[in-house]
């Protein structure tokens, strides 16, 4: 397991690397990158002084060294529109979303359990088939229209919540709403799934021998089996939502990874953009190697592999 | 066996006029119809039947852990120390779960809970039942640990369930039901899947708890022998009916019933033979194997050598990690060997070309063990008989394929319409009729059957034995034949290898090995193999 999991790690780095190459040579695959650095209206002049001073008319490949030096240094450039390093404006973005996605995933993967495993315990009863229909609606419904009218019922017509902003609780309420909707819907069916599938366990069938009571069989014994596909689910909803919860965060003007990366791209501030992908991929990583740890953890056929 | 005194004043339980329907899509089945028995301290009644037969079902009313629906009791009454169970409050009936009666399952793989470690699965019976802390609890459960028997109980008392063979697995399943010193202990089926040997010593140690603790113990086997060996009294149900019941030497050795008639004629080990004598000075080997070896990890087969003549039945016999299959896989060319030659017809299997591989797979099939698994379920018959034709497409041409999986289903005891059913549609014993037919496809030298009939019921068991004997006469067929079960290879096979840790320990003709065993470990297998001789005699 322990080198399963090392081999995981090193894989990653792996990749991060090669992405930070391809961040590196796309940026200079449609020629000189300062124009991606500039407003488009910047004049002649202004251009080739850019260019000079970044260094973007050096050969390639002493450009490249500088920019690995650059990154070693964790230097990710220069915001040229809020005239900051870029990865501090990032690495404040970040916690935003992490919050954000934290929340709205601890409330999605709790919700879905206990709704997905007591509509488990009786497939087809009258719970099953209520949050059958619930689930699916709230897997498929599209968020900005959620967010929208979310906004016209409690902010414009009901004056309950904020329409927009951070702050306190209040500011909380709908984007974290809006962000669980969909990963709870989903969830909800996979749980009902895999624990339906552990419920009919032979496993199962020993604890009720024992004398074990049901709610002890259900959220003990058949829970533990029934957990690893969630995980795996749940761990890509949260990478979903750490990625940018691009329409979550605009519509309510969070200011998280998503609005930083749609903002800058309007702005054509590129170091910014190119400093989010790199730390949003870190973030991914990591959550798949935590994905991996946690199955090592709940199932100890994975760890003695 | 000693026949224990009964005290017919102290009927721990009794169960009266039992009847349980299943409700399917296709209506009510009735599973178990008024079945009557008791049990007393002390005794082991034996409940036999094939699968279906509502062994298992009865078991689970017991238990309280029949899953309602589709399962219902339609009537009757399980008396337990004259308190009827089926009139209790689930929360009533589970107080007795574990502290009165507790069960044994036969799948300890599936049935032990994988994510929990042995130690905390005991463990939880005092829990639950008793209060006692998680410390007391887990001290308690190594105790169990070390009274079945399982080495190091505090330190494997941690271990999870797949890291215990199935023998200690099926000790800690023992232990787990012995926690609360019930005063019933059913076991369902608890050596199938057991070697011999590990089967042996699980029955003694249930004989020996039983004796200790004075419970009763209900068997619940489709194995004759296994109930000769260890009960009292025995019920023989047939479709969820008693047939049968009485003192089990009585019933063995006087058997009224025309079913249990036929499930005594269907023991292996008695088969009328109807083997050709083989003169092999006369014939040369189809396949020799000439000091192979195959190292994984671990050596799973160490400088084997043996042949096969035309015509011939080769049993061979061993325990689980014998290297038995090692050297199906290894003639099959599943996998290449360290060392060693596979010669066929004298030429050396491990040097074929693409071509030659192509031509010799026709040669030689197999049949697997599990007929559930081995036949695709998206298939119908029709598709997966042909489709070795459709691989080796110069066989038979296409607008002759009906015809000939028509001839075939004919030759394995099927209908010619059945071709059109799909795998789910058979019972077990279709579906293994199913695999020879295939297998008989491309007209094969050599079948290797890999514990063909282990999952089979025994009259099911005897007939399959029937067919392969008369196919192998029809059409000239040479079998491998793997088992770990000794009375089947008894039935089957002209000579016999006996395998032990990857080397062969002893080999020769049946009769002589069986009769006369030179090794001491073929004497052991051949004393732990449970059989009614010894009743009877």
């Amino acid at each position: 397991m322990r080198q399963y999991l090392s081999k995981r790690i090193f894989s990653s780095i792996l990749a991060i690397t090669g992405l930070f190459v391809m961040v590196f040579f796309l940026a200079r695959l449609t020629g000189d990158p300062g124009h991606l650095y500039l407003p488009i209206d910047a004049p002649l002049e202004v251009r080739k002084e850019f260019s000079e001073k970044h260094g973007f008319n050096d050969p390639i490949y002493i450009q490249f060294g500088k920019f690995l030096e650059d990154l070693t240094d964790g230097n990710f450039g220069y915001s040229l529109r809020k005239e900051r390093p870029a990865i501090d404006i990032v690495l404040e973005a970040i916690p935003v979303t992490l919050s954000l996605a934290a929340v709205a995933m601890s409330i999605a993967v709790v919700g879905a359990i206990l709704i997905g495993s007591l509509a488990a315990y009786r497939p087809n009863g009258i719970f099953d088939r209520i949050s059958r229909v619930v689930s699916l609606t709230a897997a498929s419904a599209p968020d900005f229209w959620v967010a929208i009218t979310a906004i016209l019922i409690f902010s414009v017509s009901l004056g309950w919540l904020p329409t927009s902003g951070i702050g306190g609780v209040p500011y909380w309420i709908m984007p974290i709403g809006i962000l669980v909707i969909r990963p709870l819907g989903l969830l909800v069916q996979v749980v009902r799934g895999s624990m339906i599938t552990a419920l009919s366990s032979d496993f199962v069938k020993t604890a009720r021998a024992k004398g074990v009571k049901e709610k002890v069989v259900i959220f003990k014994h058949a829970l533990r089996n029934g957990l690893l596909p969630v995980i795996t689910v749940a761990g890509d909803q949260a990478a979903a939502i750490a990625n940018g919860a691009v329409i979550v965060e605009t519509i309510f003007g969070w200011p998280g990874i998503g609005k930083l990366m749609i903002d800058s791209i309007m702005q054509r501030d590129f170091a910014v953009v190119q400093a989010s992908i790199l730390i949003t991929a870190i973030v991914i990583l990591s959550i798949n190697i935590i994905i991996d740890i946690a199955y090592a953890v709940l199932d100890p056929r994975i760890r003695h592999k | 066996m000693v026949i224990k005194v009964i005290d017919a004043n102290k009927s721990l339980l009794k169960v009266s006029n039992l009847s349980v329907s299943f409700d399917t899509t296709e209506g009510s089945f009735d599973a178990v119809k008024s079945v009557n028995f008791d049990l007393n301290k002390g005794e082991t009644l034996a409940i036999i039947g094939e699968s279906g037969s509502g062994k298992s079902v009865t078991a689970s009313v017991i238990m309280g852990i029949l899953t309602c629906p589709p399962g219902r009791i339609k009537s009757g009454e399980v008396l337990l120390n004259d308190l009827d169970i089926l009139k209790l409050s689930d929360s009533d009936r589970r107080k007795l779960m574990g502290t009165k009666v507790a069960i044994i399952f036969q799948d300890t793989l599936s049935h032990l809970n994988p994510v929990f470690s042995v130690g905390s699965q005991i463990a939880e019976c005092f829990e639950v039942h008793k209060n006692l802390s998680k410390k007391e609890s887990w001290e308690k459960a190594v105790q169990l640990l070390e009274r079945v028997r399982i080495p190091h109980p505090s330190r494997r008392a941690k271990d999870f369930p797949h890291q215990f063979s199935g023998g200690q697995r099926q000790r800690v399943m023992i232990a787990m039901a012995l926690a609360l010193e019930p005063e019933i202990i059913i076991a369902d089926e608890p050596t199938t899947a057991l070697d011999v040997t590990i089967q042996a010593k699980i029955l003694e140690l249930l004989g020996e708890l039983r004796d200790e603790r004075n419970m009763g113990l209900i068997l619940i086997t489709h194995d004759l022998a296994i109930a000769a060996e260890i009960s009292n009294k025995v019920i023989v149900l047939n479709e969820g009916k008693i047939v049968e019941k009485g003192i089990t030497r009585d019933v063995f050795i006087n058997p009224n019933h025309a079913y249990t008639r036929q499930l005594m004629d269907s023991i292996p080990g008695k088969i009328a033979k109807q083997k050709k004598k083989i003169s092999k000075k006369f014939s040369d080997p189809i396949l020799e194997i000439k000091n192979i070896s195959k190292f994984y990890d671990t050596i799973a087969c160490d400088d084997v050598s043996f042949n096969l003549f035309p015509n011939e039945v080769l049993g061979i016999v061993g325990e689980s990690g014998s290297g038995k299959t090692t050297i199906s896989n290894l003639i099959l060319r599943l996998a290449n060997p360290s060392n060693g030659e596979i010669l066929f017809h004298g030429k050396n299997i491990l040097n074929f070309n693409k071509n030659d591989l192509f031509n010799f797979r026709r040669k030689v099939q197999v049949v697997f063990q599990d007929p559930y698994a081995s036949l695709n379920p998206t298939m119908n018959i029709y598709n997966i008989i042909s489709e070795p034709w459709l691989i080796h497409s110069d066989f038979l041409h296409k607008k002759l394929h009906k015809s000939k999986v028509s001839d075939l289903l004919t030759s394995v005891g099927l209908h010619p319409d059945d071709a059109i059913k799909f795998p789910h549609q058979f019972s077990g014993g279709q579906r293994q009729r199913i695999a020879i037919a295939r297998a008989l496809a491309l007209k094969p030298e050599i079948i290797i059957c890999d514990e063909a009939v282990s999952a089979l019921d025994v009259s099911i068991q005897a007939q399959i034995i029937k067919l392969l004997l008369n196919l192998r006469n029809k059409f000239s067929l040479s079998y491998i034949f793997i088992a770990h079960d000794l009375p089947v290879i008894k039935d089957l096979a002209d000579r016999v290898i006996v395998m032990k840790s990857g080397k062969i320990i002893e080999q020769g003709a049946v009769d002589d090995v069986f009769n006369f065993p030179k090794e001491k470990y073929t004497k052991d297998l051949l004393k732990a193999s449970p059989s009614i001789e010894n009743l009877i005699s």
